[in-house]
């Protein structure tokens, strides 16, 4: 008979082991599930995990990784940081989106001077944007005590419709024709998150999501406030008595991540996308939830698991468009990711064990 | 710029190889914003591909990629279409212009194809249906059908396309039944069968016993399944299992013959750029069965009508035509350009609402 029992601390060798047992686990899942549709699993996984990055055309796949990676890495940073005081900030979704509009604002608000102060303007626009956005749910929590979960949800759907209503009304391209969708920040030069170096992939975005991490690595390990976030989450109330102000926590924690989010959006919208239109936002604020729990809330983890997760976005497309998998399984294959993670984790803080039979 | 170089060199080097190993294959790539399964939009795009593959068999070779968001990640699917050897891609969504065109100036030796959008370049076409034509016939029968005088709309977005679809159903709804009145919810999606149902289960409960859509699920026809007494209209797809009732007619997208004539525009070495808009008369617009819940007589008049614009003698904006503010627009049988058509961002006079914005 096998038995659970629970470990006096949680394993530090099986924290940094169980997620890649997700990844191996997820691999023969979702190969099976592959089969089953009738195409070659190991040739699917191949494709997925080896062809963005040794493949053919990797010299176009590996830049596309840091641009896909990069934002999903950034806002996770924010939100780990969250997470580990127990603050739980799920609408990081709203706050990239308001990041674009404020910094694309006031790019467009430019338009056509040109100038090497628009762009700085729009970064700090775009984290003041996604800060004010998290500031509404930690001061409706801290004044009136609501769940800062269900509120910072609410208000993606609100910033959904504040993004159509932009793209449709004042940000509309005056020379668009009446069809929806600002103009193209990527044909205005003052305002476009160009790449630093040609073919690299690498623009601004990426540059503040290894910057972000670097922060968070030494604001954990090296900085009071670190301490006390982690305090706060292991112990609230011996974080109490050793002086942590949780209003103060929660402003601070909300307030990074919304802002760390609205760069996101704000450098998302500046380059690789271009433009604010009606279907901008795709998913980057909820998925990076998974890739800060993927990277255990660590800092190094989450920019592995970062690149990781926009492995699998990059190759289940090239797995879709030459195998012809539906774009559902390739979903299901990133769902089963996490779903494993989640599962293993129970080795972390459970060991198995052979019960012996007990004899009455 | 270094990447273009690079990627360009990629491709004619493919385009080398390729043209080395396979000679008589020609690759058509699609981008698609839903599912192929949508029974909509998507499901007649790729009604569209498998018909190239059934007519020039092994001298194509189609790939696809659905559920493709409209930004970033679009360029990624389209560059990636590049890459690997496609001389002629579809992208079947306005969204996806700018992409298009991003990637279109990377790869100028292959060939691109942009549904419903404005901008060309040498080596990337624009095309597009008159949905509308369909539209006024749907909006005839309509008008006749009705008993609350109610005509429940469920709009997408804000956009020409579907602005034009809302005048030309109202302007021949109107035409015989003036008491008529259109209740109009945008949904703010192409496809989204809960946001749709629920718009239709809205609508209905608002007095509509007539649902229009222009969202691509088959939501809204199974509401008014549900709700009894409610006639719908296929949208983009014919839509037959609902049929008889609640779904009287439909308007078919029909792509088939266009993209088989465009591969074949590429095989022969023949392919331009171009702008087109075609209707009924060419076919792209098709309108499905009229079931025998509508009665004989506004059935007849229905295909009249269609028959009329096949032919060229009627054209659906045809004067006197005001603005929603009053304003004049046609005169007595003047006919709309199609510029304007194209950036119609205005109601006709007597609907009611705002168009948001």
């Amino acid at each position: 008979m096998l038995k659970l029992e629970k470990r006096p601390q949680p394993s530090r060798l099986w924290t940094w082991v169980t997620p890649l047992l997700a990844v191996v686990i997820t691999m023969l899942a979702g190969g099976a599930l592959f089969a089953a549709l009738g195409k070659d699993p190991v040739e699917a996984i191949a494709t997925i995990f080896w062809q963005p990055l040794f493949g053919e055309f990797a010299f176009y796949y590996r830049p596309q990784l840091l641009i896909k990676g990069a934002p999903l890495i950034l806002i996770a940073i924010g939100l780990s940081l969250g997470f580990r005081a127990g603050i739980w900030n799920i609408g990081a979704e709203g706050q990239y989106i308001v990041g674009a509009l404020t910094g694309a604002g006031v790019g467009l608000a430019f338009y056509p001077t040109e100038s090497v102060l628009i762009f700085p303007l729009m970064v700090l626009a775009g984290a003041l944007g996604g800060w004010g956005w998290a500031m509404i749910p930690a001061v409706l929590k801290l004044r009136f005590g609501t769940n800062e979960i269900l509120v910072s949800l609410m208000l993606v759907y609100v910033a959904e419709q504040l993004l159509a209503a932009m793209a449709l009304g004042p940000m509309k391209n005056p020379e668009g024709m009446g069809f929806p969708g600002s103009r193209n920040l990527r044909q205005y030069e003052s305002a476009h998150n160009a790449e630093l170096i040609t073919g690299t992939g690498m623009h601004w975005g990426v540059v503040a999501a290894f910057i972000a991490v670097i922060f968070a690595y030494v604001l954990l390990t090296r900085h009071s406030l670190g301490y006390h976030i982690r305090l706060t989450g292991q112990a609230p109330r011996a974080a109490r008595f050793a002086g942590v102000r949780p209003a103060r926590l929660v402003l601070v924690c909300l307030g990074t991540a919304g802002a760390l989010a609205g760069l996101a959006g704000m450098f998302e919208v500046s380059g690789p996308a271009g433009q604010v239109s009606i279907d901008f936002n795709v998913g980057y604020g909820f998925t990076a939830i998974i890739v800060a729990f993927l990277g255990r809330l660590h800092p190094l983890g989450i920019l592995l698991a970062g690149l990781l997760m926009a492995l699998t976005y990059i190759g289940g497309e090239i797995a879709q468009s030459n195998m012809g998998l539906p774009a559902a399984a390739i979903q299901l294959f990133q769902g089963m990711l996490l779903f494993f993670l989640l599962a293993v984790d129970v080795l972390t803080n459970y060991r198995i064990r052979l019960a012996r039979r007990e004899v009455a | 710029m270094k990447l273009t170089h690079l990627l360009t060199s990629a491709a004619l080097a493919l385009g080398l190889a390729t043209g080395a190993v396979a000679q008589d294959t020609t690759k058509v790539g699609f981008i698609y914003v839903g599912p192929i399964g949508d029974g909509g939009w998507t499901y007649e795009h790729d009604k569209g591909r498998l018909a190239i593959e059934e007519h020039f068999g092994d001298q194509v070779e189609t790939v696809y990629q659905e559920s493709v968001p409209e930004g970033a990640d679009a360029e990624r699917a389209i560059t990636q279409m590049a890459l690997q050897g496609a001389d002629l891609i579809f992208t079947t969504s306005f969204g996806f212009m700018e992409p298009t065109v991003a990637v279109a100036e990377k790869f100028p030796n292959v060939k691109f194809e942009h549904a419903t959008g404005y901008k060309t370049l040498p080596n990337l076409s624009t095309y597009s249906a008159r949905f509308y034509e369909g539209r006024a016939v749907q909006g005839h029968i309509a008008g006749k059908m009705t008993k609350s005088n109610i005509v429940g709309y469920i709009a997408s977005f804000p956009i020409p396309e579907v602005i034009r679809g809302i005048n030309a159903a109202y302007l021949h709804a109107k035409k015989v039944n003036p008491e008529i009145e259109f209740k109009i919810i945008w949904a703010y999606t192409w496809f989204d069968p809960a946001k749709e149902a629920d718009a239709a289960t809205a609508l209905i409960e608002q007095g509509a016993d007539v649902i229009l859509q222009h969202t691509d699920s088959t939501a809204p026809q199974a509401a008014a399944e549900k709700a009894g007494d409610v006639i719908t209209f296929g949208q983009a797809s014919d839509m037959a299992e609902y049929k008889p009732l609640p779904r009287v007619s439909s308007i078919i997208d029909n792509w088939a013959p266009y993209y088989i004539a465009r591969t074949q525009a590429v095989m022969d070495g023949t392919w331009e750029s171009q702008q087109v808009w075609q209707g009924i008369d060419k076919g792209m617009v098709k309108i499905g069965e009229i079931t025998d819940a509508v009665p004989a007589d506004v059935r007849d008049e229905a295909l009249a009508l269609k028959q009329a614009m096949a032919e060229g003698e009627y054209h659906p904006f045809t004067g006197p035509i005001n603005r929603q503010d009053g304003s004049a627009w046609l005169a007595e049988g003047e006919v709309a350009d199609d510029g304007t058509l194209l950036g119609m961002d205005f109601y006709v006079e007597g609907i009611s609402g705002q168009i948001p914005n």
